[in-house]
């Protein structure tokens, strides 16, 4: 009796089941929805961050965009670069325009030891809510407010707080260009910039529209809005405006003149070899810090002494 | 005794250091900078050149748009230059810089002590005074007055609530004027009362102020349609929304302005201004202001014409006590903390607070343990802990559905929060997003 109960249930549920997965069937043949075989492929090759940095919401939508346009270009995949990007103009057939992969970079200089500190903030730790209180607890209202947004923002791990300088820094191994520091920076210091060949670049690094002397007053790597380098730049990449000077990396052919005529060393190069002149200057100054750090031991040495 | 029904908080009132000490005049300084955002607004346009020779009183900087203020010199002597200054925050900020020679006003403004008191002006006349004279609401937003005085059409004020409430801890200014120049406000209430087209005014004041209440009792008997509401002691009461709560129970709607249920707020020292710009024919130059703080030396109420610079004020009050650890612009709800003292002095500034070390330390942050004590503190029944979380997330659209534009920063949730968390500050960069917002959107259309 039981035996029979136990058989006739299942085949009551296994007919119930086998006619619901039927009717899901038709459901299914009747009411699918015709999608690009291609997305799905395109999807594939896409890094599946979800970054948002390309402009959509996430890699999917990306993958429609690329099948959906008639042409690739204006769509680029920020994390994958122009190497994706190929790839995908394979399997779509459609040429890719070759793209510069860029990388974020934060312009600012006024680390601890240049920008005095003239009040304490004991508020909240976001750049966004210090920025809407007041200039920061430097003088200069502009720059790096080192609360770290950016970090916050950054899926990649790429940007970081330097606990020395007190400054954001973009580590350029990690960083995919992706945008999202860029937005989260309420004094918008943060630029997505050509990497460069062999990752070399030249910015001003510092985005201060106070005048000469203010600016100078509260940072000491302040651009002071001299225009020195955009008189000496031969590319005409040099533009100052509001007091500050601005370098466009897609005309800078990194000559680096503007670096040498800055009198403030506010313009910044990054992965260029040391110049000749540079070279022995450096020495100089590395065996000055040797002899001062040995000064200070013996000095220590000597307090200790006393103690004992 | 009337209070307003929603929120609301009870800090201690702290007025005992300056309270009762009465008005002193800070001296003329050498150079006065004079701001040309002093108001709500639009910054007005400065009508001066270098080198240009000022009485005191004469207009210097025109009225922006419909909601602007003219700005008049305080002072007498020669415009410097038009330059940009930084203010008590760090931020740049456009004014007119004046060197100061002699003290001399223009012949019109009448300087006699007298008590005037018979107004023959009709109502547009008092209000293009008003306007001309430059007057903002000295209760610290700065709205300019002649807006208020002018509802829009179909709107009919009522009553007319004074507020001489002055909830705000420590800030004892608005109590002093009243109890040396109550005669002026009344007759300034009178004033108003007729441009206004009404015959009904409440004078709010906490009862923290008996003396003062007593005194504008006696005032009032005499004049007709003014009582005086003695209130019960509650943060933000001087907020216009709960003045007109606790004065005659009603609710002004999400969004909306005091004149959608006929009422029009002035502070008690607005209408000093008024009662000066109207009888005496004097613009708005000087107001009075607190300086206080448990180390300050001579705490008291100051008047000082605008553009001096603070540190005359500070020292004019003993100087900056030795442990002083942050100096507040404005009371301890609802004033900021600056970051440096080269600023001058202007129509916003209603107090200024020395706090010592210990007093101005934050609380350490902690968990939100779900209490609840923002939401029955919030004034505007809103709901702090959630707007925090928001804005912290950057969710600004729906904090603009849960009305955080209805927020008045006055800081009731933070203040009642046990674990002394953020709550305001976060609110306030999403209140100013969805502001941002609403405006981009008004500007598509």
């Amino acid at each position: 009796m039981e035996l029979n109960l136990i058989v006739i249930s299942l085949i009551a549920l296994g007919v119930t089941g086998l006619l619901a997965a039927l009717v899901l069937y038709l459901f299914a043949r009747k009411f699918r929805v015709e999608e690009d075989p291609r997305i799905d492929v395109v999807q594939e090759l896409l890094p599946g961050a979800n970054c948002g940095g390309c402009g959509f919401a996430g890699c999917r939508a990306l993958a429609e965009a690329c099948c959906k346009s008639e042409s690739l270009d204006g769509l680029l995949c920020p994390v994958g670069g122009s190497e994706v990007m190929d790839k995908i103009g394979e399997v779509l057939g459609m040429s890719v325009e070759k793209s510069d992969p860029l990388v974020a970079v934060v312009r600012c200089n006024g680390s601890c030891d240049v920008r005095e500190k003239r009040s304490e903030y004991d508020g909240v730790k976001s750049c966004k809510i210090l920025n809407s209180l007041y200039v920061g607890e430097t003088g200069c209202g502009f720059g790096c407010l080192g609360c770290g947004d950016c970090v916050s923002s950054c899926q990649f791990d790429a940007i970081h707080i330097n606990s020395l300088t007190g400054l954001a820094e973009v580590d350029e191994e990690k960083c995919v260009a992706c945008g999202s520091c860029v937005k989260s920076c309420p004094r918008h210091i943060i630029e997505l910039r050509k990497k460069g060949p062999k990752s070399r670049r030249v910015w001003v690094d510092c985005v201060n529209r106070d005048k000469g002397a203010v600016a100078r007053k509260n940072c000491k790597n302040a651009c002071i809005g001299c225009g020195k380098c955009q008189k000496e730049c031969p590319f005409e990449a040099i533009t100052v405006e509001n007091n500050v000077a601005y370098i466009d990396w897609r005309k800078c052919r990194l000559c680096r003149k503007c670096v040498a005529v800055c009198p403030t060393g506010a313009i910044h190069e990054l992965n260029f070899p040391v110049r000749a002149q540079v070279k022995e200057e450096v020495k100089e100054e590395v065996k000055v810090e040797v002899k001062a750090e040995v000064k200070v031991e013996n000095e220590v040495k000597s307090s200790d002494d006393i103690k004992q | 005794m009337k209070t307003f029904k929603i929120g609301g908080v009870h800090p201690h009132d702290n007025k005992e250091y300056s309270s009762h000490k009465s008005i002193v005049e800070v001296g003329l300084p050498s150079k006065v900078v004079i701001p040309l955002s002093q108001h709500i607004g639009a910054p007005s346009k400065p009508l001066v050149v270098k080198g240009d020779r000022v009485k005191v009183g004469e207009l210097i900087a025109e009225a922006v748009g419909f909601v602007g203020a003219n700005i008049h010199s305080p002072v007498s002597g020669v415009v410097q230059k038009v330059d940009e200054v930084k203010d008590g925050w760090g931020m740049s900020m456009p004014a007119i810089f004046i060197d100061v020679e002699g003290d001399e006003w223009l012949e019109s403004i009448d300087r006699s002590s007298s008590v005037n008191s018979i107004c023959k002006l009709d109502r547009d006349e008092i209000i293009a005074r008003v306007k001309d004279a430059g007057i903002v609401g000295l209760g610290g937003a700065c709205f300019p007055t002649h807006v208020k005085l002018m509802p829009p059409p179909g709107k009919k004020a009522e009553v007319l609530i004074v507020n001489g409430v002055e909830c705000e801890p420590y800030l004892t200014c608005d109590h002093e004027l009243m109890l040396e120049h109550g005669e002026e406000i009344m007759i300034g209430i009178q004033i108003l009362m007729k441009a206004l087209g009404i015959n009904r005014a409440i004078i709010g004041i906490e009862r923290n102020k008996a003396d003062a209440i007593e005194h504008m009792r006696k005032l009032a008997s005499r004049s007709l349609g003014v009582s005086v509401e003695e209130l019960d002691l509650r943060y933000p009461q001087g907020g216009e929304k709960q003045l007109i709560d606790a004065c005659i129970g009603r609710q002004v709607p999400s969004g909306a302005l005091p004149i959608e249920v006929g009422a029009v707020v002035d502070n008690v020292a607005t209408i000093y201004a008024v009662y000066e710009a109207v009888q005496k024919n004097k613009p708005l130059i000087s107001r009075v202001m607190t300086v206080t703080g448990k180390g300050v030396k001579n705490p008291g109420n100051y008047l000082v014409r605008f553009g001096t610079p603070l540190e005359d004020v500070i020292s004019l009050a003993g100087g900056m006590p030795e442990n002083s650890g942050k100096v507040i612009c404005g009371g301890p709800m609802m004033g900021r903390a600056m970051s440096s003292l080269d600023m001058p002095c202007n129509k916003r500034m209603s107090g200024i607070l020395i706090l010592d070390k210990s007093e101005s330390r934050r609380g350490e942050v902690m968990n939100c343990i779900r209490c609840g004590k923002c939401v029955s503190a919030c004034p505007m029944g809103l709901e702090p802990y959630l707007l925090q979380k928001l804005s912290e997330l950057g969710r600004y659209e729906d904090m603009e559905l849960h009305n955080v534009m209805d927020c008045i920063d006055c800081g009731c949730c933070q203040y009642s929060c046990p674990s002394n968390r953020p709550l305001l500050d976060y609110i306030r960069v999403g209140k100013a997003t969805v502001g941002g917002m609403i405006r981009a959107r008004q500007a598509k259309k």
